[in-house]
């Protein structure tokens, strides 16, 4: 799917194979952000839930569970996306050396968008998982909600490494941080657009983390609608762009 | 005999900076070819577009009959590149380094095991296969990219500085390794500011500086061409004194002015030894065979090591 189907049918599938020999050695370090929406789940979701009772007639952990399994599709894809690419890129010298071979950019950048897209997914499985077993997730639909992570982590795993190869030093996380961060509060992820005014309710409907957690709410609250389609498109085509930026932007830098 | 790179007023430009002028080039299957030249002379701009990591900014560039631009995957596939910074993954061991570039050209996972076992007794770090490429010595990561540039057991092997930077030991170690692939057939091209490792590895050798080739030739036809048989180095406790280029009549045919000596580019070392001491009274004397450093000085008026 996605990022995978992409990585099959160019060579981006050997930097899969790469990163998981790097990773059979130092696999504890991938669980770094694993647990972050897991503690959200449990302060917001159990203890400010106490006070805050239902949403759209869904408690309160019900609702925000799905959010938090966007969120955590997000966070590993563009953790991985971002800071590990930085790193390859600017000090490892990794795609130097596999621009060498017959391997190009765009099996560089499809290859790590898939990884950082499987990162994601573990980290949405995990929480998924632990939420399932509190019995967070409402219906069958909530099935599709791996699916719809990984649709989210490509969305996110290909704008990450889009913006990957525009960061100039350490210090420009910072600002991958103060758009991550807003983004994670006011995306509808703790409570409906509904409580903000109309202009702001478009500002936010082009949030990608919105689409995100309304195509998950959706399938874990089983309130599946046409609006799915059209979330999962955007997700879609955001990845796809950020995919294209960062090979162009890969050959420009490497291939000098 | 057919050339496997061929090139005709090849040029790189870096915005406003030509590193590379206008050269042309060929160079056939089976032969070691050496790009020898100072720092700043282009040779590595040259690698990276016989690489097929760097696009020609003008002229033609045909490497295994192919054209970069066009065909770069496919003959990358059919290369074997050192480069003159290491670029080993750090985040494996010596023979996952291997193994990864293997697959990276292709080979299935069984084959290029086995090929890892293989070039890890070729460069002798059989004992390291399962360290990691960090604590390595110098000479061991320049061995080891040595051997992840063979794994496709690649047609051309081009080498950038392959020694640059190495104690004299490991110089020698990589030498031998280098003189047995060119036994076997691999062609070799390489770069280098060391006129020993140009005289010993290389059959041709172009001299390159600012972007442009000085001369080309086999290293004994370059010294028989661009210098004499000899050159007596006189040193003196102060300054070199100042002589004519017909000081010693037919006896010196070139006279070279360094900061710290003089060179006298005689056909007869034996005979000038006496008159020189005589006339100039240095404080040591020194007879010795031409090089390719007479060579580069000859051609571009200054050292190639400095
Ligand atoms: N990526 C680059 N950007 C700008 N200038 C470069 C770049 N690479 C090389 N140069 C310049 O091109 C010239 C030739 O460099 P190079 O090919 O590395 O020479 P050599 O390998 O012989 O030392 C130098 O003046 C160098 O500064
Ligand atoms: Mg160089």
């Amino acid at each position: 799917m996605t990022a995978f189907a992409l990585a099959s049918r160019t060579r981006g599938h050997l930097l899969f194979e790469r990163n998981i020999m790097v990773y059979r050695r130092a696999w504890m370090t991938i669980f770094s952000g694993f647990f972050e929406p897991l503690f959200y789940l449990f302060s917001m979701g159990y203890g400010l839930g106490h006070f805050v009772g239902k949403i759209h007639g869904v408690s309160y952990p019900h609702y925000i569970a799905p959010a938090l399994l966007a969120s955590a599709a997000m966070n590993g894809a563009v953790y991985d996306a971002t800071t590990n690419v930085f790193w390859k890129l600017r000090y490892g010298k990794v795609y130097d050396s596999m621009l060498a071979t017959p391997l190009g950019p765009v099996d560089v950048a499809v290859g790590e968008t898939a990884w950082a897209q499987f990162r994601g997914l573990l980290y949405a499985i995990g929480f998924m998982v632990t939420a399932a077993a509190l019995g967070a997730v409402q219906s069958w639909w909530g099935l599709l909600a791996l699916p719809a992570a990984m649709v989210v982590g490509f969305g996110f795993a290909g704008v990450g490494i889009g913006v990957a190869t525009f960061l100039r030093s350490w210090q420009d996380f910072e600002l991958v941080q103060v758009v991550l961060l807003p983004m994670f509060l006011f995306s509808g992820t703790f409570y409906p657009l509904s409580v903000y005014p109309t202009v702001l309710q478009w500002f936010v409907r082009v949030s990608p983390l919105y689409n995100a957690i309304s195509l998950v709410r959706s399938f874990t609250l089983g309130h599946v609608t046409w609006y799915c389609p059209l979330n999962a498109a955007y997700l879609l085509a955001i990845g796809v762009v950020g995919i294209a930026v960062a090979r162009r932007r890969m050959a420009g830098l490497l291939l000098t | 005999m057919d050339a496997l790179i061929h090139a005709r007023g090849l040029t790189k430009q870096f915005g406003s900076i030509t590193a590379v002028a206008g050269i042309d080039l060929d160079v056939t299957r089976g032969e070691a070819f050496g790009f020898l030249g100072p720092n700043g002379a282009g040779k590595s701009s040259t690698m990276r577009m016989i690489g097929c990591v760097s696009p020609p900014s003008g002229g033609t560039l045909r490497i295994l009959g192919l054209d970069p631009v066009k065909d770069g995957s496919a003959i990358r596939g059919r290369l074997g590149v050192v480069p003159q910074a290491d670029t080993l993954d750090n985040e494996l061991t010596v023979k996952e380094n291997l193994v990864i570039y293997g697959r990276y050209f292709g080979l299935s996972r069984a084959d290029v095991r086995k090929r890892a076992d293989e070039l890890l007794e070729f460069v002798q770090l059989s004992e390291r296969a399962d360290s990691k490429v960090e604590p390595l010595s110098g000479g061991m990561k320049r061995r080891l990219t040595i051997a992840r540039a063979l794994v496709n057991d690649p047609e051309v092997l081009l080498l950038d500085e392959p020694t640059t930077g190495l104690d004299p030991q490991a110089r020698h170690v990589v030498w031998d390794r280098l003189f047995r692939l060119k036994q076997r057939g691999v062609t070799l091209i390489l770069t280098t500011h060391y006129m020993d490792e140009a005289e010993q590895l290389c059959d041709r050798l172009v001299v390159m500086d600012g972007g442009t080739i000085a001369a080309e030739g086999s290293p004994l036809e370059l010294i028989r061409e661009y210098s004499t048989r000899e050159v007596v180095e006189l040193r003196f406790a102060g300054e070199a004194p100042e002589i004519g280029e017909d000081a010693f009549g037919d006896l010196v045919q070139r006279v070279e002015v360094l900061p710290d000596r003089l060179l006298l580019y005689t056909d007869d070392g034996d005979a000038l030894v006496p008159v020189a001491h005589e006339r100039l009274h240095p404080q040591s004397v020194l007879v010795r065979r031409s090089t390719l450093e007479d060579v580069f000085l000859r051609l571009t008026g200054r050292t190639l090591v400095d």
